[in-house]
Parts: C-alpha cells; structure tokens; sequence
C-alpha cells in the first residue's frame, strides 16, 4: 500500500506544483521540495522495520507488495512489489529529485510550473518501474518516465535541445517497442504452457522459455534495457541529451534513467532468461569493458565540460555491466553499489557543471580556468566529486568498482586486469576536469559568485553519502543481498539443469578467452 | 419484408428520415442553427434506436442487412462519431457565408451509407452503401466552392473513387459469374472452393473488390488522393473521412474477407502482407516530409490502417477484438485532434501549417494539450488509447507469429514518433520574436471556429481518449460482449 501512496503523492504533488506555478513560481519550488520529502517520509516508514528486524522479511525477498486487478480480460494487474533493490534506488530517487529541484531553483525562470510538474511527473514513472512487479505496468512506467523527460529537456534545456530531445525518445521508443514484442511473446508463450494468461513477473521467473525462442525474447529485453544503460554501440543518444538537457534534467537522466536500464537487467533479463543470459554473458562483458574504456577515452577528449561528464556516464555504467553478467555474488553486489554511487557522484558533477555555465554562461574547457580563487568552495567540491568519480579509496565508487573487479576476476582475469586500466583512465579525465576549469591561468574576466547556502546544503548531503557508502557499504550491501542471492541461484540452476555437458562447456569457455586475451596481451 | 423487419431497421430509417426532413426544411426556410439540432437529434435517435435490434438480437433484415453485434457496435461508434462531427461543424461553418445547412444533410447520408456498409452481408448492399458514403463525400469535400483547394480536393477524391466504385462492380460481377450468388453467407465457401479449384476469374474478382477497397482506405499503392484531399476538405470533412469512411470501410472489409476466410490463404495472404508493411512503412516515411498537419495527418492515418491491417491479418476472434478495439482508439484520437483544427482554423483557410501551431501553448494552452495528448496517443504511447490500439494489434500479431508484421510494425512507430514529436514540440516552442512584437500573439487569444458545444465535445473526447488508455477493463470486456459474440 505505501507503494502506491509512493505513486499517488508525487503525482498528486505533481499536479498540485503545476497549479502553484500559475501563482508563485517560489511556493511552485517549495511545494516540489515538500512532496519529495513526504516520499522521503512513506520510504523510511518502510525502509525503517528492516533495520530493526533480526530476520528476513516473511514474503522472501519482497519487503511491501499492492496489488490491484486492472484490465481483467487481458490478465494485467497493478502490481506492485519492492525488495532490497527496489528501495535503494527509490532512496536514490528521491535523493537525487530534491537535488535536481535545488539545482534548478534559480536556473529555471520560464514555466517554472510545468517544469515541476514534468521533472515529478519523471520521477513518478521511475518510482513506477521501480517497483512494478506485472510486465504490462512495468512497461506502461517504462514508456510513461520518457514523455515528461523529453518535454524536460526539449523545452528547459540548451541551444540544440529539440534534435537532443528527439534523439533521446526515438532511441530509447526504439528499444523499448522490441521489449514490448517480447513482453507479448512471453504472455503467449507462458499463457499456452500453463493456460493462465497474465503479464505476473512471479508465474514467468519459474519457468524460462526453452531453446532459440527463449535467447530471442531475451536479447529483445537486452537491447531494450542496453540503450538504456547505455551500453556502446547503442550510447550516441546519451551526450546529447545530457548535455542539451537543464541542469535538473541531466541530474535525473544520469542519476536515475540510466539506472532503470540496470535495473531491468537485474530484475527482469537474468531472472526470466537465466540460461540465455549465460549465453550471452560473455559478448556483454567484453562489451562492458569496452564501454569503461570507451566512454573513459571520449570523455577525456570532449572540450564541453557537460559533455565530458556525460561521456563518464559511459565509462562507469560498462563496470555495471560488467558487473552484472560477471554473475558472481561480489561482482552482482559491486554493480548495485555503483549504481547508487554514480548517481551521487555523477549527479553532483552535473550540478558543479550547471552552476558554472549558470554563472559563467559557458561551459567550454578552453573558456575557464583558474576559478579556485574566486570560488574556492566549488572547487573544493568539484574535486571531491572528481575524486570519488575516479575510484579513490574511501569514496563509494571506490567500493562497487573494486567489487566488480573482484568479483569478475574469479570468472576472467584478463576482463577484469583490462577493466582495471578504466581507474587509470578514469583519474585522467577526472583530474584533467579540475585542472581546466578550477586551475591554471585564470581566463574569465569576472570574479563569479562561489556557491551559496542551498547549494552547500545539497553538497553536504551528496558529499556525506558518498563518504557513508565509501566507508561504511555494509547496510547497502546487506540491503541488497536477497536479490543477489537468488541471481547467483538462479544462474547456478540454469547452469546445473542442461546436464554436465553444458557445464564443461562453460569451464572452457573462461580458459579459452584468458588464452586468447593473454596472447593479445 | 415485413413490418418486424421494418421496426428492426429503425435506426437505419430514422437517419433516413432525418436527412428528408432536413431538406425539406431547408426549402421551406434556411436555418443553420435549425439544421444542426435536426441533425444532432437525427444522430442522437439513431443511436438510441439501435436498442431495438440490439435486444432482438442476431438477425437478418432480407438478406442485405443483418445486424449483429458487430454491426451494432460499429454502428454505435460511426454515429457517435457522426455526432462529434456535427457538433464540430457547427463551430466551423458558422462564421462563413455559404449556404451551410445542406452541410448537414450530408453528413446525414453519408452516416446511412456508413451503417448500411457495416451491416451488409450482400453486395447490392455493398455498393448501395458505399455509394451513399461517397457521393456524399463528394460534396462534402468540396463544400467551400469559393476556396480553389476545396475544388481541386473535390476532384481528386471524384476520380479515384469514381475509379475504384468501377473496379469494385466489376470484381462483384467476375465474382457472381462464377458462383451464381452475391449474398455473402452463401459465397462463404463457394468463391474461396473457386479459386482454389483453378479458377482464375474467381480469382481476378477478389482481387478488383480487393483493389475497390484499397482505394477507399488509401493502402498503398492506392494512397495517392489522401494528402490532397486531407488539405484541401475543410476540416470537420476531413475528420469525417479519416474516422466514418476508412472505419465502416475497413468494418466491412473484416466481415466479407472474415466470412470468405480468403485473407488466409496465398496467395492472398501474401499479397495483404506485403500491402500492410509497405503502407505502414511508406505511409509513415511520407509523413516525415510533410509540412501541413492535415498532410501529415492524412499519411499518418495511411499508417494506421497498415497497423490495422495487422491486426486484420492475425485472424480469429482476437482480430476481431483487435480491430474494434483498434478502430475505437483511433477514431477518438482522430476526433480529437481534427477538432482542434477545425476549431482553430479561421474564415480564409484552414489552421494546418506547422508553423502555426508553434507556440500554441501560449495562446490556447488547453487545445494544445489536448492536440498534444492527441499526438501522443496517434503514437501510441501510454495513459492514452492510442497505446492499448497498438498492444492489441501487437498482441494480434504476436499471437499469430506474424514476425515480419510486427517488427514493420515496430520500426515504422518508431519512424511515426519522429513527426509526431516534431509537432509536439512546435506547441510548446516559443514563438519568434518578430511575431511577438508585430502583436501577431496574443495570449488566450479567442478560438476562431470554437463554440461552448464544440469544447464539451472536444473535452469529452479528451476524457475518452485517457479514460480508454487507463482503465480499458470494461470497453474491452463490452467489445468482447458485443463483436464477437
């Protein structure tokens, strides 16, 4: 039931700020700022009886769960359902909207109702494909978060924002609509061999589609959820958009959207597909890594500051990946963790971006420089972020991307020495941002304003998480553990089911590619 | 025919009726407000006198009409239509000074073709229908003889449909000779036994009927007088033909092709196939370069009937549903965004050109939301119809394994997003600023063409279009009850 009032409060909310904003465009900001908190509020009166409880909740992994018959002669329910993960990204979601609303509060001038109005609205369908647990509302969330977000960054945004903002929906429609088609499939598939026609996560995670059928309807969730990501090859929307998109807007599309297409790959492709998920884990490692090193490279050659940081996006979501079809309980828990992480970190780096071209009105790296004598306290934050970008021990970042790396070494060492030069990488262009902007030969004529009191305050806060999650992961990790669990369990059935014939060809498979990368080496 | 046959088409004869009634009324004195509300009673009667066969249940008037559920539904959806229509004219034709009260009549008639089509099991009643429907349309379409494009519109609708009628008789005819009978439950069986055995002029009149009704849905290759006529017909027309015409049209079709069970046979099958995917494909490529909303709204709808067609293809009782469902959305959706043209669109011409539309939030912020709610639900996304349209005719053909249907499908959304997007986003673009100091915008400026009904409708319609994309249960569960009963 909290779930629901999770969605109904940011709606109502959502609609209620849109109406303000004829009237105050101020009691617009603040009334955003309220709704979050009263999300903030529903999600710890259910995050709270976890600390407390000795024992796993009762339900399995499934902490609170609504349910809701919707279009009976289809089988389509409103179901509802949130485990560990499903919380830590709800917090993250929550966390990073009232940062996006400060990070906006004077940024955005024009329609500053409707502005609220999409980015909660944004929020509200991400909440939505957090949690929904019935295929059909999965991608009803799935489409729904897209619309206010192009509208967020086709109206709010900067000089090539409408070709930004189409590419984004055209790119992202288009993976989605091949989900959709395996979302159908499935229905029938699952419909004819048990005769109960519904879109229920639960009835299809117990039996997976056998043989070829079975590897396409997968891939169909795969790519969907690969644009998403971004995984390369499928990222040329994710620069644009990031960049040409308002500062809020950049804060949610990087903190949050990317991370739904993590997510679909956690909760929906390895569970449904264990099997043709091992088939395809390979490709996707190795794809991943590419993405670090990829991603890592571009970003250190962009000279628009936004455009740099978008380009890490790449770089840090390839350890995610990685992550994830590394399979192994580390590797399963260093992706969640870098997920939270990047959001904090990548989300902060955005808002030091936005601030600098809100005061500065530009944000070529060859235009600044020298700026840590008039804002000495930005720099000071922008190099925190940039050090937790890089992976320095203690900061969280650090934490997930050393347990991908641990956790994929037991499956290939070579993937993960290759993976490990991304820190190497990720400290040039880390550091090479600082160094232009923040030192050097000061370029800028005038002496801007350093960052005010808001702005300290959602530092702080972002500042304090990623100093928590760096030093004191466990709670996280502890969170998150069930869900881990059972993918590993799940892929170790999918393993053991097709006799041992499939399982010595898994064996070879790792000492084949370690020959092969060793002689590349 | 007897006089219970005579009570169960009452509906059919109250709109005949009312179009009579109207014309003499239009002798005695001219009155366009008295001509609107006979014709909106007419409707409204109409509606309601569907009762009558409705409880009678399934049966046969003489062997042209059977009203069935499914004609009882479609005829249902077409009147409701009619009446968004007549309400939408009212505010367009009232500020011209042609003679607007015949307008009506029209509508009328062309609403008796309409519901003579969706009920026909014959092919007197066939042709008697859709000629109805398109002398009217004739008419209709060039309405405004002063404004060149409505004539030049006019003429290029007369020539293909002209063309077309002359197909389809010939096709009946090949069809007739062959089998001895033109009723449709006795040519079950009988034609498809034809063909299959050899014969070619069995074959060959299919496909002429086949080659009739692909003109009036505008399938490619038949496509070509869409755009022109979408632009040139003044807007409540346009809406007509998008929704009524193409609607009752492609009802039929699913009844004939349905009953002669011919679509799922090659080569028959393949050549719907290939029809389908090159008017989903070239519909929406076409619309990328279009320049007028009416145009780009005219290839979109030539997309949509190849999505239909889609559905049309999976077969059995899920295409039924499919396609009711299907046309249902699409004809609010239709409605919808064709009312706010038509309410936009001032004395001189009609309200189409992109750049009119940039920054329409400013002036009239609630009918762009509505035009771009309308927008969004033509490309199918959720909380609108148009999203639980395209699941089904997805689902349809999924449920089939018509693989290459359904990622056409797929790909050309993604291409018809494209445009949609490129309209949507001139709503909420701002105007130029030369436009801006020449006092050319002015916020909440007055709707040209608007009337209080005109805006009960068209929030009716908004309400339908988010109702259907929300909460489908009961509509589906009612078309279920209804078509394929």
């Amino acid at each position: 039931m909290i779930l629901l009032w999770l969605l109904i409060v940011t709606v109502a909310g959502a609609i209620a700020v849109w109406v303000l904003g004829w009237w105050s465009t101020t009691a617009s900001r603040w009334a955003t700022l309220v709704t979050l908190l009263a999300d903030c509020v529903l999600l710890l009166a259910l995050w709270a009886p976890q600390w407390t409880a000795q024992q796993p909740p009762p339900g399995g992994q499934w902490i609170a769960e609504f349910d809701w018959p919707w279009i009976g002669p289809l089988g389509v329910r409103f179901h509802l359902a949130a485990d560990g993960l499903s919380l830590l990204l709800l917090a993250l979601t929550v966390f990073l909207g009232i940062a996006a609303v400060s990070a906006s509060w004077t940024e955005i001038q024009a329609r500053v109702g409707a502005f609220h109005l999409c980015l909660l609205l944004t929020l509200a369908g991400i909440m939505g494909v957090f949690t929904a647990l019935d295929l059909f509302l999965f991608y009803f969330f799935w489409e729904l978060m897209l619309v206010p977000m192009y509208f967020l960054i086709a109206v709010w945004g900067h000089e090539n924002r409408v070709r930004a903002a189409i590419k984004f929906f055209l790119f992202t429609q288009g993976g989605s609509l091949l989900m959709f088609v395996a979302i159908l499939a499935l229905y029938f598939v699952h419909g004819r061999n048990t005769g109960v026609y519904s879109f229920d996560y639960r009835q299809w995670v117990q039996a997976e589609p056998a043989g070829t059928i079975g590897w396409w309807l997968m891939l169909g969730f795969f790519v969907s959820f690969a644009v998403k990501l971004p995984v390369v090859g499928l990222h040329t929307w994710l620069p644009d958009a990031h960049t040409e998109a308002p500062t809020g807007g950049s804060v949610v599309l990087a903190g949050l959207l990317l991370k739904t297409g993590a997510y679909g790959l956690l909760r929906f492709a390895l569970p449904l597909f264990p099997a043709a998920s091992a088939e395809i884990a390979w490709p996707a490692m190795i794809l991943g890594v590419t993405g670090i090193l990829y991603g890592a490279f571009l970003a250190f050659a962009q000279p628009d500051a936004k455009r740099l940081v978008a380009y890490t996006s790449v770089s840090h979501l390839g350890f995610v990946l990685l992550g994830i079809y590394a399979g192994t309980n580390l590797a399963l828990q260093g992706a969640i963790v870098i997920l939270l992480a990047h959001g904090l970190s990548t989300g902060g780096l955005f808002i030091v971006v936005g601030a600098l071209q809100e005061r500065l009105h530009t944000r070529q790296l060859d235009e600044l420089g020298g700026l840590w004598s008039s804002m000495p306290r930005m720099g000071g934050v922008a190099l925190f972020l940039a050090l937790a970008s890089l992976g320095l021990p203690g900061l969280a970042n650090f934490v997930g991307e050393f347990l991908v790396l641990t956790g994929t070494f037991a499956v290939s060492p070579a993937l993960a020495a290759i993976g490990a030069v991304g820190f190497v990488l990720s400290s040039v262009y880390s550091l090479w941002l600082v160094y232009r902007v923040f030192q050097g030969p000061q370029r800028q004529g005038v002496a801007a304003l350093d960052l005010g009191a808001r702005e300290m305050v959602v530092f702080s806060l972002i500042i304090a998480a990623i100093l928590w999650l760096g030093v004191y992961p466990q709670p996280v990790l502890n969170t998150a553990r069930p869900l881990v669990e059972s993918l590993v369990d799940s892929a170790a059935r999918a393993e053991g089911e097709p006799s041992a014939q499939s399982q010595t060809v898994s064996f070879k498979a790792p000492a084949a590619a370690d020959r092969l990368a060793q002689s590349d080496l | 025919m007897t006089l219970t046959d005579l009570y169960q088409i009452l509906p059919l004869a109250v709109l005949a009726a009312g179009a009579i009634a109207g014309m003499l009324g239009i002798a005695a004195r001219r009155s366009h407000i008295g001509t609107f509300v006979l014709t909106l009673c007419t409707l409204v009667l109409a509606l309601i006198a569907l009762r009558i066969p409705w409880r009678a249940g399934d049966e046969y008037v003489t062997t042209l009409i059977r009203f069935d559920g499914y004609a009882i539904f479609f005829m249902g959806l077409l009147f409701a239509a009619a009446i968004a229509v007549t309400v939408m004219a009212y505010g367009y034709m009232r500020g011209r000074d042609t003679v607007r009260e015949e307008f009506y009549v029209l509508i009328l008639t062309a609403m008796l073709g309409c519901a003579v089509l969706v009920s026909s099991t014959h092919f007197i009643s066939f042709f008697v229908g859709l000629e109805l429907l398109t002398v009217s349309l004739y008419v209709l379409i060039a309405y405004n003889r002063s404004r060149q494009t409505d004539v030049e519109a006019g003429i290029k609708y007369f020539i293909p449909a002209a063309t077309s009628s002359a197909f389809l008789l010939f096709g009946m005819a090949l069809v007739y000779a062959q089998t001895g009978t033109m009723a449709l439950s006795d040519l079950a069986g009988l034609v498809a036994a034809r063909w299959q055995q050899g014969s070619l002029v069995a074959f060959i009149g299919l496909g002429m009927i086949l080659v009739g009704i692909g003109f009036k849905l505008a399938l490619i290759p038949f496509h070509f007088w869409a755009a022109d006529v979408y632009e040139g017909a003044p807007a409540p027309v346009t809406a007509l033909i998008a929704t009524a015409s193409k609607g009752a049209i492609f009802a039929l079709l699913l009844r004939y092709f349905g009953a002669l069970r011919v679509e799922m046979a090659n080569p028959f099958f393949s050549v719907f196939t290939v029809v389908a995917v090159a008017t989903m494909l070239v519909g929406n490529l076409l619309a990328l370069l279009q320049a007028d909303v009416k145009r780009l709204l005219a290839y979109s709808s030539i997309a949509h009937m190849g999505y239909l067609l889609v559905a049309f293809l999976a077969g059995g009782r899920l295409a039924v549903t499919a396609v009711a469902f299907y046309l249902l959305a699409y004809f609010i959706t239709t409605l919808g965004a064709f009312g706010v043209i038509a309410a936009l669109s001032g004395k001189e011409r009609d309200f189409s050109g992109i750049q009119d539309y940039r920054g329409l939030v400013l002036q009239h912020p609630v009918l762009a939301t509505m035009f771009a709610a309308t927008l969004f639900s033509l490309a199918g996304i959720p909380l609108t119809a148009g999203f639980l349209g395209k699941f089904y005719a997805l689902l349809a053909g999924v449920r089939s394994s018509l693989w290459l249907l359904v990622f056409v499908l797929v790909a050309s959304s993604v291409i018809g997003l494209f445009y949609y997007l490129r309209v949507i986003i001139a709503l909420y673009q701002p105007v130029s600023s030369a436009a801006e100091e020449s006092g050319a915008v002015r916020p909440l400026a007055l709707v040209p063409s608007g009337s209080l009904i005109g805006g009960i409708v068209l929030a009716v319609l908004l309400l339908a279009l988010i109702w259907v994309g929300v909460y489908p249960g009961p509509v589906i569960h009612f078309i279920e009850y209804t078509v394929a009963r």
